[in-house]
């Protein structure tokens, strides 16, 4: 009691967060002070240890971590609820919309999906309307978005199909520049090359969107899915009640053998104590918080139980890999740089997408009673341990084997997986350079390709987006985005600006080898 | 014709005409080799002698003089039984000791490399790509291994679909063109001036062939670009240029241009000092030029 005291009362004094940041901290600080769900003492020990982690989310769950909810239906039915009628045109449908995201909850308390927003918005696009409008329309709604939901989370889908709802969203983003809302643009062989093109100059200006490999999508999740937060692909009219991770970097470290005794032995454990905690957070939102049965979403039909999950995550692949190669006597054998390392590290994670897809959960109706596997791409508390599946910051290899050391995990991680690449500015005058490189590394299983360029005044943290300005004496004055203050300690913790820059290169300039 | 097919026959017989090509080194990926993302092949050896040559070290062949090896710091270099200087790939370090030492304009590291040995290094990079440029020293130096290069891609099931382009001086004859036409997509001429006496200051060499060979592949519809690099007080004066625009306008008034300013990277000493194009001068160099057609033209 004396720490959550201490910890209120410099929240209630701090000069650099604002108004609306220090109550969504403070109410953070209520839900720690409630227990935690009861977990077996090896689980408890585990959590304490971190080798297992629940996000800090907080101990009583009462709200699905990622809420997707049907934006289509809610615009065709209307929302009783919010005493909202189906709109009927496109003033109406974007302010219907941005009074509906304030009520949709998420662990950031705000909502991690705006919907997939050329879908849902060019119905109510006529064709009188000229482009100089449409774009004043959605510069307007988009300048709502950044300041009304300041956090880098918030994240709106586009695509496959071309529309002129999703030319006039490139238009925009490049003139405003802003971190909100984070952005994907699905990718399919309906896509056309000048769409993506059109995408590639906006990453160029503002590192916006990631690009997904949608038939694989559809494949694992139906065509009603969206990409939200980061890249966490989730069913829509669903979402994700939480997310527990797994750190292979702590349970290497106590693991006594090989590879194969790691496989055979530590996995299982380890994996079944992940399980226990996501388990243990589930019960707790469904059946003691009971949200499924008072929020109005779930009510209203907007969304559905069945279509949610569990999110399995693991991060510290690297480290994992790179301590088992030693072991085994192949002291230079590095993830990224060596074909046993890369075998060794596609074996670990199809044996957990094994395990996991072994162990059956309760209300993950959503991935058929299991949870779905997802490449955790770290929390800016975590210190020397590589974000989910990457290969280490700054160590990268060029970009072809990069991709090849990646794509063959990719498959596996139906809730988001995401490698980010550095190119250089040259790709700037030639960017269907760029459109050849994402067709190819979806095409070679990539589900998620990010890049941006070395020069870029926008950063990727772990897949959400700061503007290297805002984190500039943030701890004095703070920040009016709430992801910032994430992404400073990110900063500070992993150097995430010091990424390999792939050379896509001026060889005209040096062909040496 | 008859003189330029009989140049054009005794300079084939001192060149690579087999399946095999002395290869500086290849680019899986480069964003400014032509249209999209593209595999690059560096041909050794060049027909002209640029003072503002980037890479005089794809020159000339080795002549195995052995200098470099002596030189090598990581001792990746040395002298085979028959004298010949070998390259030792894993060993070497790429602090590029035997390109500053090489008196020669030469490299140790070219090596030759069979048709079979490029496709096999193109195939797993093709998913990514637009296509493949050859590039060099002068890749028309090496015309029947390029075609039978761009012959192998075209008759790939999985690769055929990549667009095969040559990057060149320009300084061959028809017969090159008419040996390449069937296979390569489009080809990238410089041209360094259009003013004869400038560009044998420039190059070693005048510039007729090089005419030539941009009219005739316009007409056959083969040349996707004309690079111009301009160097202040060399080959930039204003009526020079407007005279240039003129000239390509005649040819194609929509050619796609590439002007270059002058960079000294990898450039060797000269004897007139060279100097880079401020920002107004390329503005200038893009002005003048747009006057003279409705080019596509970018400066860089």
């Amino acid at each position: 009691m004396e720490s959550f005291r201490t910890e209120a009362e410099q929240l209630v004094t701090s000069a650099a967060l604002g108004y609306d940041q220090k109550i969504r901290r403070l109410a953070g600080l209520a839900v720690s002070a409630l227990p935690c769900p009861d977990l077996s003492p090896l689980c408890a020990e585990a959590l304490q240890a971190r080798v297992i982690c629940d996000m800090y989310e907080g101990n009583a769950p009462f709200t699905p971590r990622y809420v997707l909810p049907d934006y289509a239906k809610a615009l065709r039915n209307g929302v009783r609820h919010l005493e909202l009628e189906p709109p009927t045109n496109l003033d109406d449908a974007l302010s219907f919309l941005t009074i509906l995201y304030s009520q949709v909850p998420s662990v950031t308390t705000y909502p991690v999906y705006l919907g997939d927003l050329d879908a849902l918005l060019e119905p109510f696009v006529p064709a009188e309307l000229p482009d100089a409008e449409l774009d004043a329309k959605l510069r307007r709604f988009w300048i709502q978005l950044d300041r009304m939901l300041p956090d880098a989370f918030v994240h709106a889908n586009v695509g496959p199909g071309d529309s002129r709802v999703v030319r006039s969203i490139w238009r925009v983003e490049r003139t405003l520049r802003q971190v909100v809302p984070n952005l994907t643009l699905k990718v399919s062989a309906e896509t056309p090359d000048d769409l993506i093109e059109d995408a590639v100059r906006t990453v160029f200006v503002t590192g916006k969107p990631h690009f997904v490999n949608h038939p694989m999508m559809v494949a694992d999740h139906g065509t009603d899915y969206a990409v939200v937060s980061c890249y966490n692909s989730l069913k829509t009219r669903g979402g994700a009640h939480s997310l527990v991770r797994l750190n292979l970097k702590e349970a290497v470290a106590r693991h006594v053998g090989g590879i194969d005794a790691f496989c055979e032995e530590a996995l299982p454990h380890w994996v079944e104590l992940t399980a226990e905690l996501g388990e243990a957070r589930i019960r707790s939102l469904v059946e003691h918080a009971a949200f499924f049965e008072t929020n109005f979403l779930a009510t209203e039909g907007l969304i559905d139980i069945d279509r949610f999950s569990l999110m399995f995550g693991i991060f510290g692949l690297a480290e994992c890999v790179n301590d088992l190669m030693a072991r085994e006597g192949f002291e230079d054998a590095r993830y990224g740089h060596d074909e046993r390392a890369d075998a060794a590290a596609h074996r670990l994670t199809r044996r957990v997408a094994e395990l996991v897809a072994a162990r059956p959960l309760p209300y993950c109706g959503g991935g058929g009673g299991f949870a779905y596997l997802h490449s955790q791409s770290g929390i800016d508390l975590d210190l020397d341990t590589t974000a989910g599946t990457r290969i280490p910051i700054g160590d990268e290899p060029g970009l072809r084997e990069h991709i090849a050391t990646c794509a063959p995990h990719h498959a596996l991680f139906a809730a988001g997986i995401s490698d980010i690449f550095h190119v250089e500015e040259t790709v700037k005058a030639n960017p269907q350079a760029m459109v050849d490189v994402i067709r190819g590394a979806l095409s070679v299983g990539m589900r998620d390709f990010t890049f941006n360029l070395d020069s870029n005044e926008f950063i990727r943290i772990t897949g959400y987006l700061v503007r290297k300005s805002d984190l500039v004496g943030i701890e004095e004055h703070g920040s009016r985005h709430s992801s910032d203050y994430l992404a400073a300690t990110a900063e500070i913790n992993h150097t995430v600006t010091t990424r390999a820059v792939k050379r896509i290169t001026a060889a005209e300039l040096s062909p040496r080898g | 014709m008859t003189t330029v097919l009989e140049e054009a026959g005794e300079e084939r017989a001192g060149r690579n005409e087999g399946p095999t090509g002395l290869i500086t080194d290849v680019i899986e990926f480069s964003a400014v080799d032509g249209p999209g993302n593209r595999f690059v092949i560096f041909t050794q050896g060049c027909n002209l002698n640029c003072i503002a040559c980037h890479n005089p070290y794809t020159i000339n062949p080795c002549i195995d003089c052995g200098d470099c090896v002596v030189s090598c710091p990581s001792g990746a270099l040395s002298l085979d039984a028959a004298g010949s200087v070998l390259w030792d790939a894993a060993s070497c370090t790429g602090g590029d000791t035997c390109i500053d030492v090489c008196k020669y304009d030469s490299t140790p590291k070219a090596r030759t490399l069979a048709v079979a040995d490029l496709i096999a290094r193109i195939r797993p990079a093709a998913p990514f790509l637009s296509g493949v440029t050859v590039s060099g020293g002068e890749a028309t130096q090496q015309a029947g291994f390029v075609r039978a290069l761009f012959t192998a891609l075209k008759a790939d099931t999985e690769l055929a679909r990549l667009t095969c382009f040559v990057d060149t001086n320009g300084f061959t004859d028809a017969a090159t063109w008419q040996l390449l036409s069937p296979v390569m997509d489009a080809a990238m001429v410089d041209l360094k001036c259009l003013d004869d006496a400038i560009h044998r200051r420039m190059t070693g060499s005048g510039n007729e062939r090089i005419l030539a060979s941009i009219q005739l592949l316009a007409a056959a519809e083969r040349l996707h670009e004309v690079r111009l690099l301009l160097l202040p007080g060399v080959n930039d004066a204003n009526d020079l240029l407007a005279e240039t625009a003129r000239w390509l306008a005649a040819v194609d008034p929509r050619m796609r241009i590439k002007v270059i300013g002058f960079r000294h990277h990898g450039v060797r000493p000269t004897a007139i000092p060279l100097r880079e194009p401020s920002a107004e001068q390329r503005a200038r160099y893009a002005d003048i030029l747009r006057a003279g057609g409705d080019f596509d033209l970018a400066v860089v």
